[in-house]
């Protein structure tokens, strides 16, 4: 335990570059690299807790991006309201809509999780996708807050001692948030709840068997899951400050998943290392061709079918390591 | 004596196949029953029904008195029954010490706790322990539980068994798989643990079976033909032509 | 409320209903037999709706186009099934999630390239392009007829090919027993590369009835693969008697929603309430079906006893 693992220490030094690095490009006028690194921050937050469920629970949610585009709505509708039907200020606060924002995803996590966690495997995946889509049509449906367009949040949330029109106020925020994110997943799954939690990805009958009500202990988790990206979803809405459906759409949950997958699931940097991995290749890729979908489609195929591990399964295989 | 485990007239239909038929049981307090069979006979279909993986079609059991038919199996573990798996199960991803400690992590009532990390609670680790030091692996506490051999991973399954303090333990085979000298120390180790605990021992080691047991009953399609002491199943003619003749 | 407009809407959820069915049949198929999740199946509708827009063009004439672009989606379903499913089949379901998850973008990125940004609309021949006047307000597109006796036939098609055929035995036996089917010396690869292929044409003829009607885009695929999804998880993954009722029932649903549940919400509420809230309900109806459906029944309507 005193001794600190190879992983231990690329979680290190991954952290303190992402709090160095960004404020200094941007003081020395590339902005550009602190708004890459407000964007990779809110999708970790994002990546780390759907791990909780992924990696360490087991459970294959193919509906995250549901809860960051509801969290992300939680700040622009009531942001809408205060602008054209002048509702009160708190509308615009973000202690206000911070709060909505967990609270409306921990719900949905709950209502949908009391369902999707009734069944297994396939059934699961397929049953969370079809929820998020639910979103999708939901917000698609209301005309009012843009349909399919989208919505601009013209006000971004208003917080105490904190200006999220500074681009680095806002960065701070998310990077101080995503380094709580992890060490809370930490926390939990390192807790007799997180063991519980781990035991049953390992072995459902065993646990079941023990006594353990599998069916709370996952959803639970899902909830935690979900109102964690609700959060990072109303941090996204203050970065972009136009949100739309599309931030739902399922090719969006295919992402998340991807960079936990490539980053390593179960792991405390690996998500991280994943959203990191994913927007640079996509800045990357994005800037040779528009049709950047399709090397990156070849790359997710060629990770699936020849990496196993994922990157942190690369990066910490020391020497006499097995495998 | 008291019974602890009471089933009467079970009944468990897969597709027109009787796997359980009419089946009539009980268990005394500090009794160590064991069942006996022919391949197929349904002793772990009996077994999942008791510990609530599956529900029978038909018939009640009785725990202590109380009606435990249908009721949920993590329910059943905290009234007091427990069971072992005749096809190892353990969670082979994490450390010995882990899955036992998980076990007794389980006797603890609800485990919502989301800040003390586990592996730092002594009290869990203590007592995991002290079971590992009883089955003979206190040395191989913190390697992965994969690593380990087929022998010792029967003796994992007694220490979770006996982790949570049950009043009455469903044991699958504990013998499954085990050469001669290993089948002998569970043997000695279920010696250590009879009396303590209500045992319900399905087996298909017969000397084990006959060394440990005070009762034997004997399933034959899913239906009891015999119960009685080893002396008298030994002797039953009946049980001698539908299995022991066979061997 | 209006019955010739019940007609026409009762004739459209049946048409969504096949063209669900269509797709759904293909992913249960794959599903029951292979146990593989291929999420890229929406994408094989797709790209049957664009090479059957092309070959519309080059031929001049729909129909042809049809029969010439079955055969060729079956060979796209056969290679995929040759060199992105088979390596996939021993992993877990996580795997086929994400391979075929890269492979939807290769796909759709891949029809980009080929057939541009925008929607191609395909070209009917007159005599299916004109309308049946059945009553003074009830019209009905013979296309749409069309549509609905093409999918009762597939459907058709496939009930005889599943149960009264020798493929369609092996493929039974081959859902609840791999490695029987394989000790009785048949050649389980091409077996299953078969039925990839079959569900690939069955998904790629959805695409290309509907093309006529909404055009051949790229997103089309994306769309209709969790409405399938959800219609098998409704009907019980891998059974084709529930992916039948199921895909009705949810085309129904889905269409009838749409046009009528503002009308039944005036009846308990104001008209302002009703017009604001029946289109959200509407959009999420299928989905709180699902709901309903899983909470009693978490296998779906028709469980396949196998599994």
């Amino acid at each position: 335990m005193t001794k600190m693992t190879r992983r231990g220490w690329i979680t290190v030094i991954v952290m303190a570059l992402l709090a160095v690095l960004p404020p200094v490009f941007y003081l020395t006028g590339h902005a550009f690299y602190l708004d890459l690194a407000t964007r990779l921050s809110i999708l970790g937050i994002a990546t780390v807790s759907l791990n909780l469920v992924l990696g360490y629970g087991g459970m294959v949610s193919f509906g995250h991006a549901a809860f960051v585009g509801l969290g992300a709505y939680a700040v622009g509708i009531p942001a809408y309201h205060w602008l054209y039907y002048s509702t009160g200020d708190w509308a615009v606060s973000g202690l206000a809509q911070i709060p909505l924002a967990v609270g409306i995803t921990a719900l949905f996590a709950l209502l949908t999780g009391l369902v999707c966690l009734r069944t297994r495997g396939v059934y699961f995946i397929m049953i969370t996708m079809a929820f998020a889509q639910m979103v999708y049509y939901l917000i698609v449906s209301i005309e009012e807050y843009g349909g399919d367009d989208g919505l601009v949040i013209d006000t971004r949330s208003e917080l105490p001692l904190i200006n999220l029109d500074d681009p680095l106020h806002l960065y701070g925020l998310a990077y101080v948030s995503l380094v709580v994110a992890m060490l809370l997943v930490r926390m939990i799954v390192n807790s007799r709840f997180g063991m519980v939690l781990q035991g049953a990805k390992g072995n459902e009958e065993r646990m079941i068997t023990l006594g353990f009500n599998v069916y709370a202990y996952r959803l639970v988790a899902y909830v935690i899951s979900g109102a964690m990206c609700g959060y990072a979803g109303a941090l996204l809405g203050n970065f972009t400050t136009f949100i739309s459906p599309e931030m739902m759409d399922w090719s969006r949950s295919g992402e998340l998943m991807f960079m936990v997958i490539l980053g390593g699931t179960a792991t405390t940097i690996g998500p991280v290392l994943g959203a990191v991995v994913f927007i640079v290749i996509e800045e990357v890729l994005s800037s040779f061709t528009i049709y950047w979908h399709l090397p990156f489609g070849l790359m997710l195929m060629a990770v699936v079918l020849f990496a196993r591990g994922g990157l942190t399964g690369l990066l910490s295989r020391t020497k006499g390591g097995k495998e | 004596m008291s019974a602890v485990l009471k089933i009467r007239s079970l009944n468990k239909s897969f597709g027109g196949i009787k796997a359980t038929d009419d089946l009539t049981l009980s268990v005394e307090q500090g009794e160590l029953h064991a069942i006996i069979g022919p391949n197929g006979a349904g002793k772990t279909t009996l077994i999942s029904q008791l510990s609530g993986m599956q529900t029978p079609d038909s018939g009640a059991i009785r725990f202590r008195g109380r009606d435990i038919t249908r009721m949920a199996a993590h329910k059943r573990a905290h009234l007091g029954i427990t069971r072992s798996f005749q096809i190892t199960s353990l969670i082979m991803q994490m450390s010995v010490l882990d899955n036992i400690a998980l076990a007794v992590q389980a006797g603890e009532g609800h485990s919502f706790r989301f800040v003390r990390a586990a592996r730092r609670v002594a009290a869990l680790r203590d007592r995991a322990m002290a079971l590992l030091e009883r089955v003979g692996l206190a040395d191989k506490a913190d390697f992965p539980t994969v690593a380990l051999s087929h022998g010792e991973h029967r003796h994992m399954e007694i220490a979770i068994a006996l982790a949570s303090n049950a009043e009455l333990m469903l044991l699958d085979e504990p013998m499954a798989g085990l050469g001669t000298e290993e089948s002998a120390q569970m043997v000695e180790l279920l010696r250590g643990i009879k009396g303590q605990q209500s045992i319900l021992l399905i087996e298909h080691d017969m000397d084990a079976v006959f060394a440990l047991a005070d009762r034997i009953s004997v399933l034959v399609y899913g239906h009891i033909i015999a119960t009685g002491t080893p002396g008298e199943i030994r002797s039953n003619e009946a049980v001698q032509h539908a299995y022991l003749g066979e061997e | 409320m209006d019955l010739s407009l019940l007609i026409i809407q009762l004739l459209n959820g049946l048409q969504l209903g096949l063209l669900l069915f269509l797709v759904a049949s293909g992913l249960t198929l794959v599903f029951g037999i292979l146990d593989f999740v291929n999420l890229a199946h929406g994408s094989l509708y797709m790209l049957g709706a664009f090479i059957c827009a092309s070959l519309t063009f080059l031929f001049g004439n729909f129909l042809w186009a049809v029969l010439v672009a079955l055969p060729i989606t079956g060979v796209i379903g056969y290679l995929v099934e040759r060199f992105v499913a088979r390596p996939l089949y021993t992993r877990d379901h996580l795997d086929h999630v994400l391979g075929t998850f890269g492979l939807i973008l290769v796909l759709d990125t891949l029809a980009h390239l080929i057939w541009g940004p925008a929607g191609i609309a395909v070209p009917l021949p007159a005599w299916l392009d004109g309308q049946l006047q059945l009553g003074e307000t009830l019209v009905i597109p013979t296309f749409r007829l069309l549509i609905i006796g093409a999918g009762l036939a597939a459907a058709a098609g496939l009930f005889w090919l599943v149960n009264y055929t020798k493929l369609g035995m092996l493929i039974r036996a081959g859902a609840s027993n791999r490695t029987m089917v394989s000790a009785l010396g048949v050649d389980i690869e091409m077996l299953f590369a078969l039925v990839f292929a079959l569900g690939a044409m069955l998904a790629g003829l959805a695409g290309m009835l509907v093309a006529p009607i909404t055009e051949a885009s790229i997103g089309m695929g994306n769309n209709i693969i969790i409405t399938a999804f959800v219609v098998i998880i409704v009907g019980g993954i891998g059974s084709m008697k529930g992916a039948f009722i199921a895909a009705l029932l949810i085309g129904l649903i889905d269409t009838l929603g749409r046009s009528f549940l503002d009308d039944l919400f005036k009846l308990v509420m104001s008209t302002d309430a009703a017009e604001t809230s029946a289109p959200a309900v509407s959009a999420m109806l299928i989905y709180i079906i699902m709901a309903l459906v899983l909470s009693l029944r978490p296998q779906g309507l028709f469980p396949p006893r196998t599994r």
